[in-house]
């Protein structure tokens, strides 16, 4: 018995060095961290990168906006990922472009018969000053305002954009794209905010100002609520790694992004 | 060769066993580190108090959430409790023991129905039955203590129908000797010798409820304010932690550590409640 388990001992230390052994090979690691909403992207990303140069080994991570721009500035991830309105000061000192846009749809249950609001009023619902559909045009029912959690890219951002304001505490809280869609959803009287490429036949988009949350408008500088997505890197990083900025930024790259349901830079 | 092994074998599981309790002091060793200093900065008192939680503009009040989560773990025992203990009862007394022994696995097989699928029905099915006949939002305290007051049926059920199980014979036949009904010799002998047992049923339920997160966060709307009535949204201090972990640095993540450290407190008191119950039971014996 005892010999069974000094050999097993064996076999395994033997794996762990050839593993190790594996590991140590001469691919130049990249790690992405940042934004989960950009997170899905960045695998696309990096997968169709590889193919082409399979010297590289790049890994995405999520962690939120704030993390991507501390972990780039450590040196713990070589690409930060960030979906702020304006990257905070202390990003100054990295690399920074703008790899995609993203709207942010302003969406509410099908059955709800608003479907035109103003930037104004956007903001009068989210801060609670707007507590009945009946002010905005619809009908006689409480509006159920439905947020992202504190800290989220996409509530900062939205925040930011109808005029840095205090959300109401009535608010029911959701902590993705996905949960908020359900809701609004299954609640008529709902209205919540998502990344526009999330928004689907059991939901309704809003315009907002007149204009309406779709590419064209989204493009042509129209629709407000719209959010740049960053990626950083050291001034100095390695020339691999601002070989792969630029490929996001290609046509090729661009259109994968388009495709999945972010807005191109150009 | 052999004695060697033995050997081996025995500070093997020795190692092995004390690593959970090693895991459980580590568990609560980096809880306290993370959380109690931040206590200790923004004051014991405020922050269980105080009732305004916004991170980011420095406001860490969780005393809606703490009573948010006593709120929604009451209600489902409110729930919970009579259905299990009348479950439990109904099992070992009236049911011939064949049928029980097939009812009684299966009830505990609802245990291993994971938390995210009653936190499915619930955003289904339950939380729109409140919003059309109750009015508000739905998603509300009372949707979160019936999904936890459901969950927590199998521990309920499952630890009163021992308690009751292990009432010897002889007590029920002594009380049907005296001339008790079925019914007089389960409420008056049967449920009183298992009491203890019964309770900390609950009460182990109880810490189950405040211990659940991800049912609570789908069904539970995770407003943080102070209810005024069950159709109300609420968030609960698992939720708390849960929902703003991904994103939090700094003090907000602190904070979050903190909520942990109340709510680890909250749950070692229920389970320290509970396991004196049952020792005392031994006791008396």
């Amino acid at each position: 018995m005892f010999r069974q388990f000094k050999s097993l001992c064996c076999a395994s230390l033997a794996g762990g060095l050839v593993l190790a052994a594996g590991c140590g090979n001469s691919r130049e690691g990249i790690t992405m961290a940042g934004s989960t909403a950009f997170q899905p992207f960045a695998e696309k990303l990096a997968e169709q990168y590889m193919i082409t140069h399979p010297e590289l080994s790049i890994t995405v991570q999520g962690g939120g906006s704030s993390l991507g721009i501390k972990s780039c500035l450590s040196g713990v991830a070589q690409i930060g990922v960030a979906d702020l309105i304006e990257l905070p000061v202390e990003a100054a000192a990295l690399l920074s472009i703008v790899a995609a846009r993203d709207g942010i749809a302003v969406v509410l249950n099908p059955a709800n018969k608003v479907a035109a609001m103003t930037l104004e009023q956007v903001k009068d619902v989210f801060t609670g000053k707007i507590q009945n559909w009946n002010q905005v045009g619809g009908e006689d029912h409480a509006v159920a305002v439905i947020s992202r959690e504190a800290g989220s890219g996409t509530r900062s951002s939205f925040e930011q954009i109808i005029g840095g304001v205090k959300l109401t505490s009535d608010a029911l809280i959701q902590d993705s794209n996905g949960t908020i869609r359900e809701t609004v959803a299954n609640d008529p009287n709902a209205i919540g905010y998502i990344s526009h490429g999330l928004v689907n036949e059991k939901i309704k988009s809003v315009t907002v100002d007149g204009y309406s949350c779709t590419e064209a408008e989204i493009m042509a500088g129209n629709y407000k609520l719209v959010r740049p997505i960053f990626l950083m890197a050291k001034k100095d990083a390695s020339p691999a790694c601002k070989a792969f900025l630029e490929y996001v930024l290609c046509a090729e790259a661009q259109e994968l992004i388009h495709q999945n349901g972010l807005i191109k830079v150009k | 060769m052999k004695l060697n092994g033995e050997k081996i074998v025995k500070y093997g599981l020795i190692t092995v066993a004390f690593s959970a309790l090693a895991s459980l002091l580590l568990i609560a060793g980096f809880i306290l580190k993370e959380g109690l200093p931040f206590m200790l900065k923004v004051g014991v008192r405020d922050f269980l108090l105080a009732s305004d939680w916004d991170p980011q503009a420095g406001k860490f009040g969780i005393y809606p959430m703490i009573v948010a989560s006593l709120y929604v773990a009451f209600g489902a025992m409110l729930i919970g409790a009579p259905l299990g203990v009348a479950g439990a009862i109904f099992l070992n007394e009236f049911v011939p023991k064949p049928v029980m022994r097939v009812v009684k696995p299966t009830i505990e097989l609802l245990a291993g129905i994971p938390s995210v699928v009653f936190g499915f029905l619930g955003v289904m099915v339950l939380a729109p039955f409140i919003r059309q006949n109750m009015g508000g939002p739905g998603l509300s305290v009372l949707a979160a203590a019936v999904i936890l007051g459901i969950m927590v049926l199998p521990t309920v059920i499952s630890i009163s129908s021992d308690a009751i199980g292990a009432v010897p014979n002889s007590y029920r036949e002594g009380a049907l000797a005296l001339g008790a009904t079925r019914w007089q010799s389960v409420y008056m002998v049967t449920i009183k010798a298992a009491w203890s047992g019964i309770i900390a049923s609950i009460i182990l339920a109880m810490g189950r409820a405040l211990g659940e997160t991800m049912a609570v966060i789908m069904v539970a709307g995770n407003t943080v304010k102070i209810p005024h009535s069950v159709t109300d949204p609420v968030r609960t201090l698992t939720a708390n932690i849960a929902l703003e972990m991904a994103n939090a640095t700094g003090m907000a993540r602190e904070a979050l550590f903190a909520t942990g450290v109340v709510l680890f407190v909250v749950i070692m008191i229920l389970n320290g409640i509970a396991l004196s119950t049952i020792k005392t039971k031994v006791r008396r014996k």
